[in-house]
């Protein structure tokens, strides 16, 4: 027991003060939100895959998640962040939100950057979200890859348990447009394709902020356009 | 024909021999100093299938490279299965591939579930896009007082699906058969005939928590294909983030195993360690899981002077943390008492089945792609073997330990004196109608890719084998007469990609 909180002491607390306080820096590498000069091609952030070489050059906000999937398709500097649920589901969720996620083709980085929320880094139960076994528990699912044709039935079946009204995520450019599997024999072009979507989160993976300032919009945490 | 690791081979110089001959001389090897490392098929332009072998004789860090050919009208062979248990999984790959029966297979059901790659009959009919991968009649045990436990596709947890049921006597595990197939995505089809670029970042999706591993594979095929020598430097910097892999997800599985054995604490300090060391590669790579690292040529991003005092500073300032807090998980009587004799591998099991990486280190079996065939880096540079010998949730804990503690060490090393070289050389273009081989020793194992170029020199034929496709049928027999309860810590000690296998 001793040895415990010793080590409890030493190790301190790390939680992010996120979203209050300072913005978090990422580092100078980190690929977040493109930037777009001038009145170029529009790209569509629900499909690129934040890879290095490439012509687009990244700046290092995280901040990408959205409501609508038109809006990630960007053409100026401009992006339309996801906004607060409507006002009867803010009441029902605002509060205490529980999400399933299932795992759809994805490569495990989603999922594996998804579960970091739950980490002490950032705490995610402190905002009222959690993850929870059952689809019969949970107010709406988290999906992620591209929906392999072996795996769609099993997430059909998975929404169809949700209770309504339900919430659905597409996170990672895989679950949201079929990333680098878009157009392939066992892969789908997205999970807009399937069932209708509340909240799009693009990268791949998403970082667990982009995830995390994501989730908070939605039920209203964050409101401003930017920190 | 004896290879080495990263070699490369003209597909006529491949010995091609008989059926008959191709079966007995595995057999013969097998019964020997060699293991099973793989075993697939390649179309031929006249409709048959050519099917390749490769033996590892672990001990003088050489492959042994065989083949046959199957003619398009009598799609069969005699499997080896029965004799050569480490060949269950690739026969059932193949026949699921190529529509081709290994006759006499003790167990013919299917790998991933999807339509075959010769447009002909599948051997289960059934297996028509869209249907279920566990839709197929299960082994089942009968008796009074015996019960069947279905989980997944869709587990509990963050994780990926797959589909496990438990035939159970009481609380007592009589068999575990796990169904896997859901994550299939086509990634070898999807590898060919594309340009390099595409399939650099397909490598890296192969399974994302070994992106790294997966992504040296690739471009190692494609850089013996091109006769491409990538410099030290590269080579050097390829290292410090399969190492940096490796760290995270040990890390992070000893977290999981504490969160298991049901003590907390670190499973949340290793939880976050976890993420100091992804927030390593975010800082070299930009992306937390290496993604963007490697391509054919070298390597995209360099660690400049600061960069790596920065790192050492860290990483020494990690290793305290991580002993501190291994201390306390290793010295726990609770923790201990689940770890010890829970999902116990005999040595002699891990042998038959073929297990590879931390799985088969932790019952006492030298096998290290590092160590046993090593390249790059590795040649230079020997990071001791970690071993333990009991085989059990214990064992596949403390190599991890072990592990973690060596790569450290690894990496404290050659960071300080980098060697010089630039980043990225153009890659040649890459030899037509050749085979290449590349191994790694990911975090889970022994991660080979294998290449086959057409006559244009671009890949008509791309293998890649995860170390998961060799172990998952080592957590079955892991749980064998052990309590259901114990399943989710023997799983964590394993921890399997089911993307990886599925492919």
């Amino acid at each position: 027991m001793l040895k415990i909180i010793q080590t409890r002491f030493k190790q301190g607390c790390r939680t992010l003060a996120f979203p209050k306080g300072k913005r978090p820096a990422l580092p100078a590498r980190y690929r977040g939100r493109p930037i777009i000069a001038g009145q170029g091609e529009a790209l569509d952030l629900g499909s690129i895959t934040f890879a290095p070489d490439t012509a687009i050059e990244y700046s290092q906000d995280f901040q990408m998640a959205v409501s609508l999937r038109k809006d990630l398709v960007l053409k100026g500097s401009e992006l339309t962040l996801a906004c607060v649920l409507n006002h009867e589901m803010l009441k029902i969720f605002g509060r205490s939100l529980k999400l399933r996620q299932v795992s759809a083709g994805g490569c495990n980085a989603c999922e594996l950057d998804l579960n970091v929320l739950n980490t002490p880094v950032f705490d995610l139960s402190r905002f009222g979200i959690q993850f929870v076994a059952s689809p019969r528990h949970a107010d709406g699912i988290v999906v992620t890859g591209p929906i392999s044709r072996n795996m769609t039935e099993a997430l059909l079946k998975t929404y169809e348990a949700v209770a309504s009204p339900k919430i659905v995520i597409a996170l990672g450019s895989c679950a949201i447009s079929g990333g680098i599997f878009a157009n392939t024999p066992e892969a789908t072009n997205g999970l807009e394709t399937l069932i209708p979507v509340d909240l799009f989160i693009p990268g791949c993976p998403p970082h667990p902020l982009t995830t995390l300032d994501g989730l908070l919009r939605l039920l209203g945490r964050i409101k401003k356009n930017s920190l | 024909m004896e290879l080495f690791n990263n070699a490369n081979i003209a597909l006529t110089d491949i010995p091609l021999v008989t059926a008959k001959e191709f079966r007995a001389e595995i057999i013969r090897r097998s019964r020997g100093e060699a293991r099973l490392v793989n075993l697939f098929g390649a179309l031929e332009p006249d409709g048959g299938v050519r099917l390749f072998a490769i033996l590892g004789f672990d001990e003088e860090a050489v492959l042994q490279i065989l083949s046959t050919k199957i003619p398009e009208n009598y799609p069969q062979f005699e499997s080896l299965a029965r004799e050569l248990f480490q060949a269950q999984a690739f026969e059932r790959e193949i026949a699921e591939q190529w529509a081709i029966t290994p006759q006499g297979h003790p167990w013919l059901k299917p790998l991933r579930r999807h339509p075959n790659y010769r447009g002909v009959t599948d051997i289960w009919q059934n297996a028509s896009p869209g249907s279920s991968p566990a839709q197929y009649p299960f082994y089942s045990v009968d008796g009074e007082e015996v019960h069947e436990v279905g989980v997944g596709p869709v587990h509990a947890g963050i994780i990926e699906p797959g589909h496990f049921r438990f035939q159970c006597h009481g609380e007592e595990i009589l068999h575990l058969e796990i169904q896997l197939g859901y994550q299939h995505r086509g990634m070898e089809r999807l590898m060919c005939g594309q340009d390099l670029k595409r399939t650099a970042l397909l490598s890296e999706s192969i399974a994302g928590d070994t992106s790294i591993g997966h992504s040296i594979a690739f471009c190692e095929v494609a850089e013996s294909l091109s006769g491409c020598v990538i410099s030290a430097r590269a080579q050097a910097i390829r290292a410090v983030g399969l190492e940096l892999e490796r760290l995270a997800n040990h890390v992070g599985d000893l977290g999981a195993l504490g969160l298991d054995a049901g003590f907390l604490p670190t499973s949340a300090y290793f939880g976050r360690m976890r993420g100091d060391y992804l927030n390593l590669l975010l800082t070299i790579t930009g992306n937390r899981f290496g993604k963007g690292l490697c391509r054919p040529g070298g390597v995209l991003f360099d660690i400049d002077v600061a960069m790596a005092e920065d790192l050492l500073r860290k990483l020494k300032q990690y290793k305290k943390e991580f002993d501190q807090v291994s201390d306390l998980l290793f010295s726990r009587p609770s923790v201990l008492a689940r770890f010890e004799g829970t999902g116990t591998i005999s040595m002699k099991t891990a042998k038959k089945i073929g297990l590879v990486g931390p799985a088969s280190r932790a019952s006492q079996l030298e096998r290290d792609v590092r160590i046993n065939y090593p390249s790059g880096i590795w040649q230079f540079h020997h990071i001791p073997i970690s071993l333990a010998a009991t085989g059990d949730v214990y064992a596949r804990a403390i190599v991890r330990r072990q592990e973690v503690t060596r790569s450290i060490e690894f990496l404290l090393k050659i960071l300080p004196s980098l060697p010089k070289g630039e980043l990225l050389t153009t890659l040649p273009a890459m030899k037509p109608e050749t085979l290449a081989i590349a191994m790694v020793e990911g975090w889970r194992g022994e991660i080979m890719h294998i290449g086959i170029t057409d006559h244009q020199g671009s890949f008509t034929r791309y293998k890649i084998k995860d170390p998961s496709f060799h172990n998952w049928f080592g957590l079955s027999l892991a749980v064998r007469n052990q309590d259901i309860s114990d399943f989710p810590l023997c799983n964590k000690s394993f921890n399997l990609s089911y993307c990886g296998h599925d492919l």
